[in-house]
């Protein structure tokens, strides 16, 4: 039995090495890029409702990867598996060539880091204290607080402009600026894979872009590799490098959202008719849907 | 948030906590001379300090260390104990209410209490029956608020289940008794210190030898990242299952080897920690000045127990209980004005 399971994790190793290179022929026709981080041939479950089968992706290195879909099409299930907090029923989730439900989680905790839909902020805590919660997997019970913890945690509360709120109460800060706060947090992390699990979901235009611009720097500036899961098509299709779609479970398209964002593949996708004109400000694909016929009109 | 850094050493801490845990070590202590030297024969307090010390008289020796020491003692671990398992729980469900009394461990150490009782067993197989009720309610509970994992509020609603079965078992079980034994279960069941020896606290004293640390140690800082949720708590490297597993472990022993040195004695687990979140307006568990709180709390509760009524001495579990719902009305109250309720 133990033998089996070694044979067939080697497997899925190769698989993970190769994986590039098969996906080339199928879905990905531009990626042969180097991808830290992947899942190969996963099956994902909650309560025994399976969500998708056979599912293999690969996050390109040094990316801005959006993955979107229509909704309960896996795509913040496929982000919790990648981020270990879903354990997959078949297949492998691979970090570094390495199956990652068998690396130590604190390990994990600092090549990977996740901004879930849902965190709590506890009651009466400052800015400046949940930042520094975010160091957590690079402490232990005797280095609880050293001046490169002190100094990072600075930084990344300048990085996401919130460094005036420092001694603020995060319950008493808007929807905007608590959004903010929480991805200083997972900056703090310090980690070369962050995963964002829609970031933008319950703020205003300003606010959506607002964050949206800070990811798009975090990953030009500092060279990380970021991951998210977006409800917008249109902000997909500005702010992705790579665009991951998904449909009932299956990855639909994927590559640079100029050479997959087409009107076929909106409608075969969400099954909405629309035409994909090009942005005029930043000339990416932008999705309009078609104008509602009235009757008598 | 002040820092101590060293070589390889640096720990944080909030100086306004530092100085309420201060605090509360120093009212314990004053509530215990004063009942030291409280009772039927009094002693001064300067006299108290000397005798536990080494001085004194032989006869003072003999009332303080001998007769009045065991209970003061039991009443101060009781107290910590119960707070920092109260501590622990309300920090693992996110709740102010999932405190041990709240989710029937108290009540299971009763039944386990009860049935030594009806069974006619000894004070020794009492406290041990109180033990395994306790556990075993653990044990209950957590298989029934399973799912994926064990989370806040299947915990809580899980726990109030069973300790609304168990309180009609223990009924049942009380009208089963004889009536002299009924009498003894019943004060028991209220929390009382009367007449405690070593041989009380001793258990409770090696018990909390053991979990004290385990829970300071591997669960403190895990317990302030997993205040965030499961999935943010996951996120920063915290084996969220583990760390849970363990401080309930933890805490239902705490809980129910205190239940067996004093009775199931109600509310200093439940407010414990919240006073002392309050006092020292620190986010997260609050572990240390929580169980120094509830020793505070336990040992002044006592002391108001032998002194409220002249004459006659109360269960310290009624006064505990009169604080506790109190607290738990102006927790309503105040949580309503700031329109949390």
């Amino acid at each position: 039995m133990s033998t089996d399971r070694k044979d067939q994790h080697s497997d899925l190793e190769e698989m993970g090495r190769d994986m590039s290179t098969t996906m080339t022929d199928t879905a990905m026709p531009e990626t042969t890029a180097p991808s830290r981080l992947g899942g190969t041939a996963l099956t994902l479950a909650y309560d025994g409702r399976t969500v998708a089968e056979d599912l293999s992706v690969a996050i390109p290195d040094r990316s801005f990867t959006v993955i979107v879909g229509p909704n309960a099409c896996g795509k913040s299930t496929l982000l919790r598996a990648l981020s270990r907090l879903l354990k997959p029923k078949a297949g492998t989730v691979v970090l570094d060539g390495t199956d990652i439900a068998t690396l130590p989680t604190k390990q994990v905790a600092r090549i990977v880091g996740l901004l879930p839909q849902t965190s709590i902020a506890p009651d009466g805590i400052t800015v400046a204290d949940l930042v520094s919660r975010g160091r957590h997997p690079h402490q232990g019970l005797l280095r609880q607080w050293s001046r490169q913890d002190e100094q990072i945690v600075a930084e990344s509360m300048a990085a996401t402009g919130v460094t005036d709120l420092a001694d603020r109460a995060v319950d008493e800060l808007s929807g905007g600026q608590r959004q903010r706060v929480w991805t200083a947090m997972v900056l703090a992390q310090q980690t070369p894979l962050l995963l964002l699990d829609e970031p933008t979901t319950y703020l205003d235009i300003a606010h959506q872009v607002d964050i949206l611009d800070l990811c798009a720097r975090l990953h030009e500036d500092e060279g990380r590799t970021l991951v998210a899961v977006l409800h917008d098509l249109n902000q997909a299709a500005r702010y992705a490098t790579h665009l991951i779609v998904l449909c009932d479970g299956r990855v639909a398209a994927c590559g640079r959202p100029e050479e997959i964002v087409t009107a076929e593949l909106v409608h075969q996708v969400f099954g909405l008719t629309c035409r994909v004109i090009e942005d005029p400000e930043s000339g990416t694909p932008l999705v309009v849907p078609g104008a509602r016929r009235r009757s008598g009109a | 948030m002040r820092v101590l850094r060293g070589a390889a050493l640096s720990v944080r801490y909030r100086p306004r906590a530092v100085t309420a845990t201060a605090v509360f070590a120093v009212v314990a202590f004053a509530a215990v001379v004063l009942t030291l030297g409280s009772g039927d024969y009094r002693i001064a307090p300067a006299e108290v300090l000397r005798t536990l010390f080494g001085g004194g008289t032989v006869a003072d020796h003999f009332i303080v260390v001998q007769l009045r020491l065991p209970r003061v003692v039991t009443a101060l671990l009781v107290g910590a104990a119960l707070a920092l398992a109260g501590a622990v729980f309300q920090s693992l469900v996110r709740n102010p209410l999932g405190s041990p009394d709240m989710l029937g461990f108290t009540e299971g150490a009763a039944t386990g209490a009860l049935v030594v009782v009806v069974a006619g067993g000894s004070s020794a197989a009492l406290a041990c029956g109180a033990v395994a009720g306790g556990v075993a309610t653990g044990i209950g509970v957590y298989v029934l608020a399973w799912r994926r994992g064990v989370h806040g509020y299947r915990l809580i609603l899980a726990g109030i289940g069973v300790s609304a079965i168990l309180s009609g078992v223990n009924g049942y079980l009380l009208t089963k008794a004889q009536l002299m034994d009924a009498t003894r279960a019943l004060l028991w069941i209220t929390g009382s210190l009367d007449g405690r020896a070593w041989a009380d606290a001793v258990p409770l004293a090696i018990a909390m030898a053991v979990l004290v640390p385990v829970v300071l140690i591997t669960c403190s800082r895990a317990l302030h990242v997993m205040e965030m949720g499961d999935d943010t708590a996951a996120a920063l490297g915290v084996s969220v299952e583990r760390v849970r597993l363990t401080a309930l472990v933890a805490a239902v022993l705490l809980t129910s080897f205190a239940a067996a040195a004093a009775g199931p004695v109600s509310f200093v687990a439940l407010t414990s920690p919240q006073l002392a979140k309050r006092l020292t307006r620190a986010p997260g568990p609050n572990l240390i000045p929580s169980m120094l709180l509830g020793a505070v709390l336990m040992t002044c509760a006592d002391l108001a127990a032998q002194h409220a009524i002249p004459g006659r001495q109360l269960p310290v579990g009624v006064v505990t209980g009169v604080l506790g719902g109190g607290y738990l009305m102006w927790l309503l109250a105040t949580g309503r004005k700031a329109g949390r309720i």
